[in-house]
């Protein structure tokens, strides 16, 4: 579904990602693990068309998106949940959600938005930077379901969330999962990442360094962790 | 009191005009990040324009004020479109300075053809006497320039917070990186934006042929107190620039009548307050920060 080969990019002089190349098959979740400043959101921006100095190919169902500007991108079935969650102060949380088009064959409607995120429904007439950090975060991962986009770029959808809502993300995300919605993750919570994911790149300096499957990662979970700095 | 109410009233009036060239400003920089230094000279055009369409063509005030703005609104795409779309991708400061340009270039085409001196335009004729309000009367084009500005600034408002147009400019304002990888093609909504904040200027100017000194530089002084007025309301925020709008209106009208022993304490009230604003509060009274992306 997803398919990154060559890909290079950088802002100005430094160099962000060097030759990296990926897929993401529908119905998978392929987690990028790294420090910070590996370039794991670049990477996410890159494929969503918001990164201008890059090189190499990117392709969606065998398309090759070239130089397809984001809103073109995004109604191919893209679906970006930015790092800092995207909310914004001047749009309530209905408009928020309602605010892209549905660009997938199973938008969510409001209504499942709603039942699966009851916070978001008690606080549905509230400007959206007034929720919580964990709101928040709720919203953008349900404005990309609603839209019904076929592959998610998830920018650390857990960061700052209680357990509870850790384990509420990783249930939607293996739900949509197997309807066939591919997810690209960047995540730092090995724990969550192994219980939602398939594969695991291990991205440092704008490189993969190592791929890993789920047993890999828990086996090596100590290392990682020191590694990563967490 | 009377004095006071009727200082009150002509500061409410002048605020009328601030405030809708304020909005047309503001919904043009939240869109396109272009301080449109034109905005002046499009107020002006409209002026020009009302008073062109009863001398040359004997169209009176009413259709004026419904060509003219259309017709200013699509110049104002026009420009857009050919001037300051390619320039887009460069440093913010070329617009403004393509702006200056076309200021001075509208104001001396029009000099060149009609002068320098100001050309009266009569009141319509149906707004010609003056309205009671019990205590005091005030001129009845007046009253309605006020009550016009007034709802087509609830006008406005309600279409960017009711609309689905509206929804998509907010967001477009706040976040544009962001609407884009959202699916939205900002970039189809800019021309238009620009367009209607141009003919929000030229429904400013045709109200103001009737009631100020038609000539070309009319705008050029104008348009100095309306960047001042945007930048206390907030660049961006529409609310902001109404109500800095009327407000500044009112500071002005107030400081000439009860400061006429001062001048130039009256005359630089507005920029003294747009420093204090500034040094309170950067992004203005009603401005938010900008947003990373």
């Amino acid at each position: 579904m997803l398919r990154v080969e060559g890909l290079h990019a950088w802002y100005g002089e430094a160099t962000v990602l060097r030759d990296v190349a990926l897929t993401v098959a529908p119905g998978e979740v392929v987690t990028l693990v790294g420090r910070n400043g590996a370039g794991k959101s670049t990477l996410l921006r890159a494929v969503m068309g918001l990164h201008p100095g890059q090189r190499g190919t990117v392709s969606f169902d065998g398309r090759d998106l070239g130089s397809l500007p984001a809103h073109r991108r995004a109604r191919l079935g893209l679906g970006w949940v930015p790092d800092d969650r995207g909310a914004y102060a001047s749009l309530t949380v209905t408009e928020n959600l309602t605010l892209p088009p549905a660009v997938g064959p199973a938008p969510w409607s409001l209504d499942k938005v709603y039942e699966t995120f009851p916070v978001l429904h008690e606080r549905r007439n509230s400007a959206a930077t007034q929720l919580s950090g964990g709101e928040q975060q709720m919203l953008a991962l349900a404005r990309v379901l609603r839209m019904g986009a076929r592959l998610l770029l998830c920018d650390e959808p857990t960061e700052g969330l209680a357990p509870l809502l850790v384990t509420r993300v990783a249930d939607i995300l293996r739900q949509v999962r197997d309807q066939g919605t591919a997810v690209l993750l960047v995540e730092q919570n090995l724990r969550f990442a192994t219980g939602v994911a398939d594969r695991h790149h291990l991205l440092a300096e704008g490189r993969v360094v190592e791929t890993l499957r789920n047993d890999e990662v828990r086996e090596r979970e100590g290392e990682l962790l020191t590694y990563l700095g967490i | 009191m009377s004095a006071f109410l009727q200082h009150t009233f002509d500061g409410l009036v002048s605020g009328a005009f601030l405030a809708l060239l304020a909005l047309g400003l503001s919904v043009i920089f939240g869109m396109l990040r272009v301080v449109n230094f034109a905005h002046g000279a499009f107020y002006m055009l409209g002026a020009v324009g009302t008073y062109l369409l009863l001398t040359e063509f004997g169209i009176p005030f009413w259709w004026a004020l419904l060509v003219v703005p259309l017709a200013l609104g699509a110049f104002g795409m026009a420009v857009e479109r050919t001037l300051v779309h390619p320039l887009a991708r460069l440093d913010p400061l070329y617009n403004f300075l393509l702006t200056f340009g076309l200021t001075l270039v509208l104001q001396d085409l029009v000099k060149l053809r009609y002068g320098t001196t100001s050309s009266p335009y009569g009141t319509p004729s149906a707004l010609t006497g003056t309205v009671d309000f019990g205590l005091f009367d005030f001129p009845a084009y007046r009253v309605f320039v006020l009550s016009f500005a007034v709802v087509a600034c609830v006008a406005v408002w309600w279409l960017l917070g009711h609309t689905r147009v509206g929804m998509l400019v907010r967001a477009a304002t706040e976040r544009p990186e962001l609407t884009r990888a959202l699916g939205i093609d900002v970039g189809r909504w800019v021309t238009p934006v620009f367009g209607f904040g141009i003919a929000l200027a030229g429904v400013a100017g045709v109200l103001a042929a009737p009631m100020r000194a038609v000539n070309p530089l009319m705008g050029a002084d104008l348009v100095i107190v309306v960047f001042a007025v945007v930048v206390i309301g907030g660049l961006g925020s529409i609310f902001g620039s109404v109500a800095a709008g009327f407000g500044i209106g009112l500071v002005q009208a107030w400081g000439e009548s009860y400061l006429d022993q001062w001048p130039i304490v009256a005359q630089t009230s507005v920029f003294v307050i747009m420093a204090a604003v500034l040094l309170w509060r950067p992004a203005g009274l009603f401005g938010r920060e900008e947003a990373p992306a």
